[in-house]
């Protein structure tokens, strides 16, 4: 479990970590405990995968990377193996079952336009649904997933 | 991205070293200085390629169990103005404007996180209601089955 000081610490880094020579000392100031305390913590949380990743967080587009949305229709009863062949590619990141006739909704990320056609249509021929929807997104109005703590 | 971005972007990717000068660790992998790495960090954040720069967490294990997805139906000319109004709800985490499809008429989606399922549908309701909308769908997840950071670049090593 994680106590008070774990939720101040979280609070902080999930919002930003300063971009200075010693960024854990800084945090260290701002909750007056030591440096090799924020630096021990820290490495605690990413232990317990309650931090995935420290640190940079990049925007896959800026980055040149392109992207969509996959639903796909997936009987019930053969979700494990398409699910195995679809979470395989690195490109695909996120991967949901959701209460729908359309119940595998999963995102793909690849270099260029040409990588992520061929990752969705390796997807559809070795697993052969052919229910699916391509969904890009052409606006983002927002991404956040910071959570108070307190 | 040249290839000197790309390395970068290869090294903050496994995460910030856990020790004192973090900055200097990377440098010297990359044969750079601790300000040259320091001022591109801060470039990319700038320009955007880093979004943020803190802990990614995940928030099952903060209490925040429920998540839905809920699709809109907006007119065309209205999924501005609907995807403003929706992305200044602080339960709402994402939300894009994506493309229609054959038999799939939604084009405004939204992620919301909330602690159970109906203050989830309670969120939608009253996002329905903001932005006058009446056509949608929530989509509750039943299943994680994958969720991970994207690695970028790894064709390069």
């Amino acid at each position: 479990m994680l106590d008070e000081l774990d939720k101040r610490l979280l609070n902080l880094v999930q919002t930003r970590l300063p971009v200075a020579p010693e960024p854990y000392r800084e945090l260290a100031r701002e909750l007056g405990i030591a440096e090799e305390e924020v630096i021990g913590r820290l490495r605690q949380l990413i232990e317990k995968k309650v931090i995935r990743r420290l640190g940079a967080i990049f925007d896959s587009r800026k980055v040149g990377y392109k992207g969509t949305l996959c639903a796909f229709k997936v009987p019930p009863e053969r979700i494990a193996e398409v699910a195995a062949e679809v979470n395989r590619h690195p490109g695909v990141t996120h991967n949901y079952l959701r209460d729908h006739e359309y119940n595998m909704w999963f995102t793909v990320l690849a270099g260029s336009e040409a990588g992520l056609n061929k990752i969705v249509e390796e997807i559809k021929e070795r697993t052969g649904i052919n229910e699916y929807l391509l969904l890009p997104a052409v606006n983002i109005f927002k991404i956040r997933v910071n959570f108070d703590l307190a | 991205m040249n290839k000197l971005d790309q390395a970068l972007v290869r090294e903050l990717q496994k995460g910030l070293p856990l020790v004192s000068r973090p900055f200097l660790a990377i440098a010297q992998k990359l044969r750079l200085s601790e300000a040259e790495v320091l001022a591109k960090v801060q470039e990319f954040i700038d320009r955007g390629i880093i979004r943020r720069f803190g802990a990614a967490v995940r928030h099952q294990d903060l209490g925040y169990v429920a998540n839905a997805m809920v699709v809109w139906q907006v007119p065309d000319e209205r999924v501005r103005e609907a995807g403003r109004i929706m992305a200044s709800f602080p339960e709402v985490t994402h939300c894009y404007e994506r493309v229609c499809a054959p038999g799939w008429p939604y084009n405004l989606y939204t992620v919301i996180h909330g602690q159970t399922e109906e203050q989830c549908r309670e969120t939608a309701a009253r996002l329905a209601a903001a932005a006058g909308l009446t056509d949608y769908l929530v989509l509750f997840s039943t299943a994680e089955l994958k969720k991970s950071s994207m690695k970028y670049f790894l064709e390069e090593t």
